[in-house]
C-alpha cells in the first residue's frame, strides 16, 4: 500500500459563506521511497493539496469530499490531534521561502532540537542529533550554525536548516513546497541534488511542489500536472516531456526556456558578427567599497565591486548574471545613481553622472527607469494602478490631469492590461499583472533605458514567458535599451544580446550571449550553465 | 555597544531637560502673578502690604530676578533635587513630594504589573481560543475597556464593591485593601491599550511562514503559540511599554482624587488648582523622568529580546535587508 493515497479529493476555501473550490476530484498516490512532483502555475491547487496532506489548510480551507489517507490514517475531517500525530513524524515540510521560514528570535539549533524532543529524546543527545541533522542537510560547521540566529545565515543555509528540521522528525514523507524557487540557480541545484540524495539514501518519499516543469523533470520518478484544481496529466517525466498529451503541459514546456529547445540553452539573439550600436550607458572601471561594519564580512572594508566595466548598447539588452552577492545589484544601483561609486566613471547617454548632486542628477532620471524584482512590494498598496502609473508624470510635472489620464490609458494598453484596470488596487492583481503595472510606470516618462532587476524571478513559468515577450515587444516598438539583472541564464538567453558574468565583485566574462553561453571560458559561467534545470539530455536523471 | 548605551542615556537626559524647560516656560508665562497667589493663600490683601514688604517677599522667592536668572536658578536646584518652596504651603517642594510619593509609586507599580499581566493574558486568549464566540468577545473587550472614562470606572467600582458589597473601602490609602479598586481602575485602561496592540501583533505574527514551519513540526497549538508566536508578537508591543507606565502615572491624578488617596497625583491636582508653580513643575518633572526611564530601559533590553538588532558604531542597525527572493551564496 502506498504511503499517501488520495481519492476524489475536493478542497475548497470558504469566503462569504460560499465555498470556492481549489482542488477538484484529485486522485494521487505517493509510494514508499518514491519521488513525485506536482507541477502547475499558481492557483492550480498544488499547494492546497500539499497542505491537505499535512493537515495545515488555512482556517477557511475545507475538505469537502473524498479521502486522503496518509500512512494508513484518514486525514479528511480528522481532528487536530490526529493531524498533529502525522506532522513532523510522518510528514515533514520544507516551506517555500527560507528567508521567512525560520523563527527570527530563536537559535537555529533550538528550532531543530524542538523536533528531536518531540520524538521523546532528552538531555545532551538532543544537541548531538541537532548537529547530526544539520550535517546531513549539508550545513558546513554545524556546531557554529546551531548556535546562530536565522538572520546570520544566508538563504541557502536557511533552506538547509529547514531541511534539517524536516529530517529531524524522521518522517516517511517530505513535502517540499517550491523549496528553492527563492534561491539562486546554483544554490538551488546544489540543494535539490542534496535533498534528492538524502531521501534516496534514507528511503524517504518526497513530494515536490513546483511551477517549474524542468525542476520536476530532473528529479521526480513521476510527474503530476495540475491546472485549475484538477489533475491534467500524470506519468514518467521523460514521457511527459517528450510526448505531452495535454495542451496545457505543452504550454508549460514551451514556456520553460530551458525545456523549449530540447534541453539546450539557445540564445535568441546572435550578435556575434554584428557591429554593436553606440552604448547608451557605460560603466568604466567602477569600484565600490563599503565600510566594514558588518560582522559577517569581517572588520575590513568590503569590496563590493572591483574594476567593473559594462556597457549597454542602444536598443539592445545587456544582461548582468551571477550568484547573489556577486555585485550585480550594486552595479545596477550605481548605474541608476542611487549609490555612488568609490572610483570609476558612469556615463549615461553621453553625460558623466558619477559625482553629480541629487538635483543635477534628477533630470537625467527621466532617461533611465527601474523595474524591481518583487512585483508584490514595488507598488504602493494604497495607490490605484492609475496613480502608480502617472506618479512619475506628476513628480516631473508633465501634462495636466486630463493628459496624464490619456497617457495612463495608453501605457496600460502598451503593457497589455485592460483599461478598466485604471482604478484597481495592487491587491486585486496577480503577480504578472503587477509586474506589467511596474513596467508601465517605468515607461511613463518615455525613458531610453530601463534597468530590470530580476524582473521575472518571482513569477510562474507561464507568466514569466509572457512578461519576457512583452519586454521584447516593447524594446522593438520603442527602441528601448535594457540592463537586465538575473541569476537565471536560461532567462538571459531569451532576452539579452550581450552579457557580463559577475563573480565576487568582478566581471569574469563578457561578450555576446551566443558566444559566452556556447563557449564559456570562465569556470563561473560553466557552473551557472550547469545549474540550469532541465538541461541534461532527456532520459538521464540527476541522482 | 557602550556607545549605544551612552547615546541612549544622553538622549534621555536631553528629553528630560526639554520637558522641564517646556513646563517651566508654560507655567511662568501664564498670565498669573505668583505673588498674588501666595497672598491670597495666606489670606492677605496685597494692598495692605507696604512696597518694602512686597519687595522683600519677591526677593525671598527670587521673583525680582529676570526670567533667565530664575530659570537657571530653578534648573540648578532641580538638578540637586531641590524644587524650591511651595507658594501656598511654604514648605520645600521636595519634602512635600517625598512624603507622598510612596503610596503613588506603590499604586502605579502595582497597576503597571496588573496591566501587563492582564493585557498579555487577554491578548493571548483572544488569539488562542478556537471557539469563535469567545474569540470575538476577548478581542472586542479591549476596545470597551479603553473607552470607559476612568472616573466612571472608579465611581462604578465604589458604588458596587464598597457601597453594595462592602468588600473594599471607598476612600483612603490605608492597607492593601484600599489599593485594590484604584489599581483595577488604572489597569482597565492600561491593559486594554496593551491588549489592543498585542492582539494586532499576534494576528500578524500568526500569519508568518515560520508559524507554519512550527506547526508542521507537529508541535501542539500551545507550544506554537507560546514558544514561537508570543515572543515575536511581544516585540512590537514593547515600544508602547513606556506609554503604559506613563498611563499608570498620569492616571494617579484622577484615581487619587476620586478615591481621596494621599499621593503625588492628588498633590498635582491641588497644585494645578492653586497654581502652585514649583509643585506642578516638580510633579511634571518626576512624571517625565518615569516615562523617560521606562523608555530607556525598553531601549536597552530590546536588543536582548530581538537578536536581529545589533549595535555597531553607535547606531541601531536593522538586519541587513534580506534580498527578498534571492538566496545567499553558500
Amino acid at each position: 500500500m502506498s504511503l499517501v493515497d488520495i481519492k476524489g479529493l475536493d478542497v475548497g476555501y470558504v469566503r462569504h459563506r460560499t465555498v470556492r473550490p481549489a482542488v477538484i476530484g484529485l486522485d494521487l498516490s505517493v509510494g514508499e521511497a518514491e519521488v513525485v512532483a506536482i507541477v502547475g502555475e499558481s492557483g492550480s491547487g498544488k499547494t492546497t493539496t500539499a497542505n491537505a496532506i499535512i493537515g495545515l489548510l488555512p482556517p477557511n480551507g475545507r475538505i469537502t469530499a473524498g479521502s486522503a489517507i496518509v500512512d494508513g490514517i484518514e486525514t479528511a475531517g480528522a481532528k487536530e490531534k490526529t493531524l498533529r500525530g502525522l506532522r513532523g513524524s510522518v510528514v515533514g515540510l520544507i516551506p517555500q521561502d527560507p528567508m521567512v521560514g525560520l523563527n527570527p528570535t530563536q537559535r537555529v539549533g533550538a528550532q531543530i532540537g524542538e523536533v528531536v524532543k518531540l520524538r521523546g529524546i532528552a538531555g545532551p543527545s538532543v544537541h548531538t542529533e541537532v548537529v547530526e541533522f544539520l550535517d546531513q542537510a549539508g550545513v558546513p560547521d554545524p556546531e557554529l550554525r546551531a548556535r546562530q540566529y536565522p538572520h546570520e545565515l544566508s538563504g541557502g543555509l536557511r533552506q538547509r536548516a529547514l531541511i534539517a528540521i524536516a529530517l529531524a522528525g524522521r518522517p516517511k514523507l517530505i513535502i517540499a513546497d517550491e523549496p528553492t524557487s527563492a534561491l539562486d540557480v546554483t544554490v538551488q541545484k546544489r540543494i535539490l541534488d542534496h535533498l534528492g540524495g538524502l531521501v534516496r539514501e534514507q528511503g524517504i518519499s518526497l513530494l515536490i511542489i513546483t511551477h517549474d516543469l524542468a525542476v520536476a523533470a530532473d528529479r521526480a520518478d513521476r510527474v503530476v500536472v495540475m491546472q485549475h484544481g484538477r489533475k491534467t496529466e500524470e506519468g514518467d517525466p521523460r514521457v511527459i516531456l517528450s510526448d505531452p498529451r495535454e495542451p496545457y503541459t505543452r504550454r508549460l514546456i514551451a514556456a520553460a526556456p530551458r525545456l523549449a529547445h530540447g534541453g539546450r540553452v539557445v540564445a535568441r539573439f546572435d550578435v556575434r558578427d554584428e557591429e554593436r550600436p553606440e552604448p547608451i550607458l557605460t560603466l568604466t572601471k567602477v569600484s565600490k567599497t563599503f565600510p566594514g561594519n558588518d560582522p559577517r564580512r569581517g572588520r575590513r572594508g568590503f569590496n563590493a565591486l572591483e574594476d567593473v566595466t559594462v556597457s549597454v548598447p542602444r536598443g539592445q539588452t545587456h544582461a548582468l548574471v551571477g550568484e547573489s552577492g556577486c555585485g550585480k545589484t550594486t552595479t545596477l544601483r550605481i548605474a541608476l545613481g542611487l549609490e555612488s561609486a568609490t572610483s570609476g566613471s558612469v556615463r549615461l547617454d553621453g553625460t558623466e553622472i558619477s559625482g553629480l548632486s541629487w538635483n543635477k542628477l534628477r533630470p537625467l532620471r527621466r532617461k533611465a527607469q527601474l523595474v524591481h524584482q518583487d512585483p508584490f512590494a514595488t507598488l504602493d498598496p494604497k495607490f490605484t494602478v492609475g496613480q502608480s502609473v502617472t506618479e512619475p508624470l506628476v513628480s516631473f510635472r508633465v501634462g495636466d490631469r486630463r493628459t496624464r489620464k490619456v497617457r495612463a490609458l495608453e501605457l496600460l494598453d502598451q503593457v497589455g492590461l485592460p483599461t478598466s484596470y485604471l482604478d484597481r488596487l495592487p491587491q486585486e492583481l496577480s503577480g504578472g499583472q503587477r509586474q506589467r503595472v511596474a513596467i508601465a510606470r517605468a515607461l511613463a516618462l518615455q525613458p531610453e533605458l530601463i534597468m530590470l532587476d530580476e524582473p521575472v524571478s518571482a513569477l510562474d513559468v507561464l507568466v514569466q514567458e509572457q512578461i519576457l515577450r512583452l519586454l521584447a515587444d516593447l524594446q522593438q516598438a520603442l527602441n528601448l535599451s535594457y540592463l537586465f539583472v538575473s541569476h537565471d541564464l536560461a532567462v538571459v538567453a531569451e532576452v539579452a544580446h550581450t552579457v557580463s558574468v559577475m563573480s565576487q565583485g568582478r566581471v569574469v566574462e563578457q561578450g555576446p550571449v551566443a558566444e559566452v553561453f556556447t563557449n564559456p571560458r570562465s569556470p563561473h559561467t560553466r557552473e551557472l550553465i550547469d545549474a540550469i534545470p532541465g538541461r541534461l539530455p532527456l532520459g538521464e536523471k540527476v541522482v | 555597544m557602550t556607545r549605544y548605551v551612552a547615546g541612549r542615556i544622553a538622549q534621555a537626559l536631553v528629553v528630560l531637560w526639554a520637558a522641564y524647560t517646556l513646563t517651566f516656560a508654560i507655567l511662568y508665562l501664564l498670565p498669573s502673578d505668583p505673588m498674588q497667589l501666595q497672598l491670597a493663600a495666606a489670606g492677605v490683601q496685597e494692598d495692605s502690604l507696604t512696597p518694602d514688604q512686597v519687595a522683600a517677599m519677591k526677593a525671598e522667592f527670587g521673583l525680582d530676578q529676570s526670567i533667565w536668572t530664575q530659570y537657571w536658578h530653578h534648573l540648578g536646584g532641580a538638578l540637586h533635587g531641590d524644587f524650591g518652596i511651595s507658594l501656598t504651603q511654604r514648605v520645600p517642594v521636595t519634602e512635600m513630594i517625598g512624603e507622598r510619593i510612596g503610596p503613588t509609586l506603590v499604586l502605579s507599580a502595582s497597576a503597571a504589573i496588573v496591566a501587563l499581566v492582564a493585557g498579555s493574558a487577554l491578548a493571548y486568549l483572544a488569539t488562542f481560543v478556537r471557539w469563535s464566540l469567545l474569540r470575538i468577545l476577548f478581542s472586542r473587550l479591549p476596545a470597551v475597556g479603553a473607552s470607559f472614562p476612568q472616573f466612571f470606572v472608579a465611581l462604578f467600582l465604589i458604588q458596587f464593591f464598597s457601597f453594595q458589597l462592602g468588600w473594599f473601602p471607598a476612600t483612603g490609602s490605608e492597607g492593601a485593601s484600599s489599593l485594590v479598586m484604584p489599581v483595577i481602575t488604572i489597569s482597565v485602561l492600561a491593559s486594554s491599550v496593551l491588549a489592543q496592540v498585542l492582539i494586532k501583533s499576534f494576528d500578524e505574527t500568526l500569519r508568518q511562514p515560520y508559524i507554519t514551519t512550527a506547526r508542521a513540526k507537529g508541535l501542539s497549538r500551545s507550544a506554537v503559540h507560546l514558544r514561537h508566536a508570543f515572543r515575536n508578537a511581544a516585540l512590537p508591543a514593547m515600544t508602547i511599554l513606556g506609554v503604559i507606565v506613563g498611563v499608570t502615572v498620569t492616571s494617579s491624578i484622577v484615581v487619587e482624587t476620586v478615591f481621596t488617596r494621599e499621593g503625588v497625583g492628588r498633590l498635582a491636582q491641588e497644585a494645578v488648582l492653586s497654581q502652585d508653580v514649583p509643585v506642578v513643575l516638580a510633579v511634571v518633572t518626576i512624571a517625565a523622568s518615569v516615562f523617560v526611564l521606562v523608555n530607556l530601559i525598553v531601549d536597552l533590553i530590546y536588543p536582548l529580546l530581538d537578536p536581529r538588532i545589533s549595535h555597531t558604531r553607535g547606531k541601531v542597525r536593522a538586519p541587513a535587508p534580506a534580498p527578498a527572493l534571492e538566496g545567499g551564496t553558500l
